[in-house]
């Protein structure tokens, strides 16, 4: 079965990567009781922090119009 | 780290905050289902930042405040066999049976080990075939893929010392028990990111729609937490009720396929007893036949049913989303995380100790 090295913030554990078939070289996953069970989407990831600017910039022009 | 420390800026979890008060215009009741949400909740003062009116409570997603005493009390009778070695997950073992728990039974001489995951209980099994080893399967549909790997792992091995007792619990059917609760009064939920991880998102469609709920799949960290509150909240306030997806980063619409195939393999859908909910059709998970000579149940005769708490205990309420910890008379005094009387007080995922860990020393001043 295949297993990786996973490096959690300076601790590097071997983990069974049997659930994730598609995990590759440098990619995040998530790991529960010493099994891959999900490939973080990076894409996604980033999606929250587009979403809080434009709420941002809405917020800011409502704050400039008369 | 990545993908931890960014979720955790404050700056960011401000900004949620104050949208999620723009946003609401009158009081809305939201639970989150899973017990690593309601530590993260308190540990970061989610829900201070909130608006009046924007109430949390707690559902009963800790696999171990749920599991049923009787199981507790078998896993104790199984572990003084001899030539038994009972594995379990840490947190099972200061779980009280109704004669003591697993660590006192280590104490008195009994083998109990703590294991990371349940491949080390199987590879004990292959390292002394002597002995009978014993791994304490519970969980959420989260840890069902690493369960169901021991026993796939252990029948293709022919492992014959190695033997699953097994208390899995699945969610949708605890969320729908606790929607048909007669005085429920829960407008929204934030489901569980992990167990959807593997489950995906579909099979809360027919909830939401039933009972007009809207559900936010929401992970763990602050900015995550408050994203979905904003997510079901911006639902609540137009009328919708659906299933929305705060956290896709993990969450895929059909979860892992590969583990939900293995899942099908190892284990059947069974009903099963929850501590605080009683009996609910469909909502967990045993070995299925071809599994069978690897239940323990069958090995070390089954599990007798005979729920009991300490009458003192609100572990049922406070699993039920009824009562609040701080409003158990025995809450920090005669229960404490060192001495406890019920099950919420014990596990890292547990409503009475996230509020022993994070709050106690605001107990003298209430906040509702």
């Amino acid at each position: 079965m295949r297993t990786g090295r996973v490096d959690f913030g300076g601790v590097t554990k071997i983990v069974n990567l049997a659930y994730v078939p598609e995990a590759a070289i440098g990619d995040h996953v998530l790991v529960h009781v010493g099994f891959a069970i999900s490939v973080i989407d990076e894409a996604e990831a980033d999606r929250i922090f587009h979403h809080l600017q434009e709420i941002d910039d809405l917020a800011g022009g409502e704050a400039a119009a008369p | 780290m990545r993908f931890r420390d960014e979720y955790r800026d404050a700056d960011t979890a401000r900004k949620l905050a104050d949208t999620i008060a723009r946003t609401a215009t009158r009081p809305w009741t939201i639970m989150e289902v899973c017990g690593g949400q309601t530590h993260a909740i308190l540990r970061f003062g989610i829900d201070q930042m909130l608006p009046d009116g924007i109430e949390l409570i707690h559902g009963p997603g800790c696999p171990v405040c749920v599991t049923p005493v009787d199981f507790v009390d078998k896993a104790i009778e199984i572990a003084e066999l001899p030539a038994v070695t009972l594995c379990s997950f840490g947190d099972m073992l200061r779980v009280p049976g109704s004669r003591g728990d697993l660590l006192r039974a280590k104490s008195r001489g009994a083998d109990v080990r703590v294991v990371y995951s349940p491949l080390d209980a199987v590879d004990l099994a292959a390292a002394y075939p002597d002995r009978e080893i014993v791994f304490f399967a519970v969980g959420f549909e989260t840890t069902a893929p690493a369960n169901a790997m021991a026993a796939y792992r252990a029948r293709r091995a022919g492992l014959a010392n190695f033997s699953m007792l097994t208390s899995h619990v699945l969610v949708p059917p605890a969320m729908r028990a606790v929607l048909e609760a007669p005085d429920g009064r829960i407008d929204g939920f934030l489901a569980a990111g992990h167990v959807c991880t593997v489950m995906g998102t579909r099979e809360y469609e027919p909830i939401a729609h039933a009972f007009g709920v809207p559900i936010v799949v929401t992970g763990f960290e602050p900015v995550d937490i408050l994203e979905g509150i904003y997510l079901c909240v911006r639902q609540l306030e137009s009328g919708r009720n659906v299933v929305e997806n705060q956290y896709a980063r993990a969450v895929r619409t059909d979860g892992n396929g590969t583990a939900r195939a293995i899942m099908g393999e190892v284990f059947r859908v069974v009903t099963r007893n929850w501590r605080g909910l009683g009996d609910i059709a469909d909502s967990g998970l045993a070995l299925a036949g071809a599994y069978a000579a690897f239940d323990a149940e069958n090995r070390f005769g089954a599990v007798v049913s005979k729920d009991a708490i300490d009458a003192a205990c609100i572990s049922g309420a406070i699993l039920r989303g009824e009562s609040r910890p701080t409003e158990c008379p025995a809450f920090g005094t005669r229960c404490t995380p060192d001495q406890p009387l019920g099950v919420t007080m014990v596990s890292s995922e547990g409503a009475c100790a996230a509020y022993h860990r994070y709050r106690r020393a605001d107990l003298g001043t209430p906040r509702q």
